[in-house]
């Protein structure tokens, strides 16, 4: 039996081991290689620089490198915060916020919102960004919301939520915190359900209202939770490419209020920046934030946990 | 859709009122304007997800003109000519047939492929075993957005650009992180009796995963697939990059995108709406059939 053991874990590792190596690994591996070239992406040929595209590319002579990195800065700042509190609220709500009926409970209809609300989560990113760039659009091809602006007499970007530089980040945000909710809502609500009903029912004997209830035990007994949830938002916050790629003119546009980082490395590597080394450094500097957030968030998650 | 619980909902306050709580207290008195104020957003939020796909539902029904001059109206008339439009000029059909057609190749090999890996990783102790497990995990973290070009020319230099079976093949490499750490979680979590029950029953370590670990495992897979299978059917931007030069093959995620893009085929608004509609609705019909197990299966990653 002892001498099959070595042969069955080679054979069972090698096709997905092999596989990963080949198309992940190494992939990356040359990425960093290739961030220290001049490479076009098209040439046959192409020269070691060193760093040169890490200092270059602060200069920023396309205008895509600098907003791009703001913006994304921006999108991992504002939307875990956003998705978070929404999500806390909504759990919180359709978990322990009902109290009319006798039990600790949800308002009623809770199941109901729950399905409702998870359903963006399931859309295919590509379609909400059909669906919300027709909701965007302005009057004059049928947009939903300057429609109903203009209707009401109120003022409304000419050219539309994206076709507006003061509207268009925001926009993207809106879609991403509409998408995502849904999800955190249900992986709160998990936790919540975990924690022991007889808590709820001692803070309710002693007078506490539900806003106090939810700062003192609901809170504190899920930030482990939060802290997760903050770890994956922050990995769909340096994302973003998809709603910007169909949903924004000139995909980053108008004049750059929308371009993010993931973008700016598709344009570069395939989308008429023709610099390969350039989208590689880009994308180096990028892992390396990635590097840092869930570094920090590992020290920060190794806080004691409350038992319960 | 449904929206008879909403009235329920505002009703609320109402029915609080009528029966008292005898344990009442001074938060309570506060708590009637937060009710109404929660109350409100969660009926408000609630409506957020549900106007979009209604509306989204009934203008695919209307032609391009209608919904130009007054977006929020009804049909006149049911333009069904909007939906063979979509299917067959704006190509959604042929998109639909080759996005099916990836994911029965790069589903089958993630599973296959992550299960065979996560089992042996989880239950055979050997050299390397904790090398290639944080290998396999520390894929998570990697932006795609770096691997890009290299991954397009290494797919281009074997001839598996823009072809079906070299995207589910990269689909399959892209999913085995979270499939790995996954699985390898939910095999240590199975006891090992019964295992080596089998052992002893002379059962070979082939036959003891496939006849033993494997059906054992079923639970921990299912939610693993449906998490799969959604991830890699709402690709992107591996599909835009790997299968740019076959437009004919494409899937329908980027397929849809054309539409929309400006320098796209100019599709007639109708037919628009009523692309996304039929790109929505199997999903919404999945959904709304299966939505606890896919629910479960996609948070599961997340509550681990």
């Amino acid at each position: 039996m002892k001498h099959g053991k070595g042969w069955f874990v080679a054979s069972f590792l090698a096709l997905p081991v092999g596989l990963y190596v080949w198309l992940v690994i190494l992939p990356f591996a040359q990425a960093f290689q290739i961030s220290l070239t001049d490479w076009s992406g098209y040439s046959p040929s192409f020269d070691y620089i060193g760093f040169d595209n890490f200092v270059e590319m602060w200069s920023d002579p396309k205008g895509w490198v600098i907003p791009g990195f703001t913006h994304t800065g921006i999108i991992l700042l504002v939307l875990p915060v956003i998705v978070i509190v929404m999500s806390l609220f909504f759990a919180f709500m359709l978990n322990v916020g009902g109290r009319s009926r006798g039990g600790i409970g949800g308002v009623r209809g809770a199941g109901f919102y729950k399905i409702v609300y998870f359903f963006p989560q399931v859309l295919a990113t590509a379609i909400i960004a059909m669906v919300w760039s027709q909701i965007y659009k302005p009057p004059a091809t049928g947009g939903l919301i300057t429609s109903a602006l203009e209707a009401l007499g109120l003022p409304y970007p000419e050219y539309g939520f994206m076709g507006d530089t003061s509207w268009v980040l925001t926009g993207i945000i809106a879609v991403m915190v509409w998408s995502s909710v849904g999800f955190y809502l249900v992986y709160f609500s998990s936790a919540m359900a975990a924690i022991p009903q007889d808590i709820y029912e001692a803070a309710r004997i002693d007078g506490a209202s539900r806003v106090k209830t939810f700062f003192t035990i609901t809170l504190p007994l899920l930030w482990e939770s939060v802290q997760t949830a903050w770890v994956y938002l922050g990995i769909i916050a340096l994302d973003g490419f998809v709603l910007v790629f169909m949903m924004t003119p000139s995909q980053g546009g108008p004049n750059h209020a929308s371009e993010v980082i993931g973008g700016v490395i598709y344009k570069f590597a395939f989308g008429g920046g023709r610099d390969a080394g350039m989208a590689s450094a880009i994308g180096v500097v990028l892992f390396g934030v990635v590097l840092i957030l869930t570094v920090v968030s590992l020290r920060f998650t190794r806080r004691e946990r409350i038992e319960y | 859709m449904s929206m008879a619980p909403m009235p329920a909902v505002t009703e609320e306050p109402v029915t609080r009122e009528e029966k008292p709580r005898a344990a009442k207290s001074a938060g309570d008195e506060g708590g009637k304007v937060l009710n109404a104020f929660s109350h409100g957003f969660l009926v408000l939020w609630a409506a957020m997800v549900i106007l979009p796909v209604v509306w989204i539902i009934v203008n695919s029904f209307r032609p391009s003109g209608e919904i130009k001059s007054d977006p929020f109206g009804l049909p006149s008339e049911l333009k069904w000519s909007n939906f063979s439009g979509a299917w067959v000029e704006a190509n959604l059909g042929q998109y639909f047939v080759n996005t099916v057609v990836v994911l029965l190749m790069s589903v089958t090999g993630t599973m296959l492929l992550g299960a065979m890996a996560a089992y042996v990783l989880a239950r055979y102790t050997f050299f390397g075993n904790r090398a290639i497990f944080l290998g396999f995990v520390a894929g998570m973290m990697f932006p795609v957005f770096l691997a890009l070009f290299p991954l397009y020319k290494t797919m281009d230099n074997v001839g598996l650009k823009d072809t079906h079976f070299g995207l589910a093949l990269v689909y399959i490499a892209y999913s085995m992180p979270f499939t790995v750490f996954f699985l390898t979680a939910f095999f240590r979590s199975l006891p090992t009796g019964v295992a080596e029950a089998a052992m002893i029953d002379g059962a070979g370590h082939y036959r003891l995963f496939f006849r033993v670990m494997l059906p054992m495992a079923k639970p921990g897979l299912i939610s693993i697939t449906i998490f799969n299978v959604i991830g890699q059917w709402n690709q992107f931007i591996l599909p835009l990059v790997l299968m740019g030069r076959n437009p004919d093959g494409q899937v329908l995620s980027v397929g849809l995108s054309e539409l929309v893009s400006e320098a796209g085929k100019q599709v007639d608004t109708g037919v628009l709406f009523a692309g996304m509609a039929l790109a929505m609705l199997p999903v919404l019909i999945a959904y709304i059939l299966f939505q606890r197990q896919i629910q479960a299966g996609m948070t599961a990653g997340a509550l681990k």
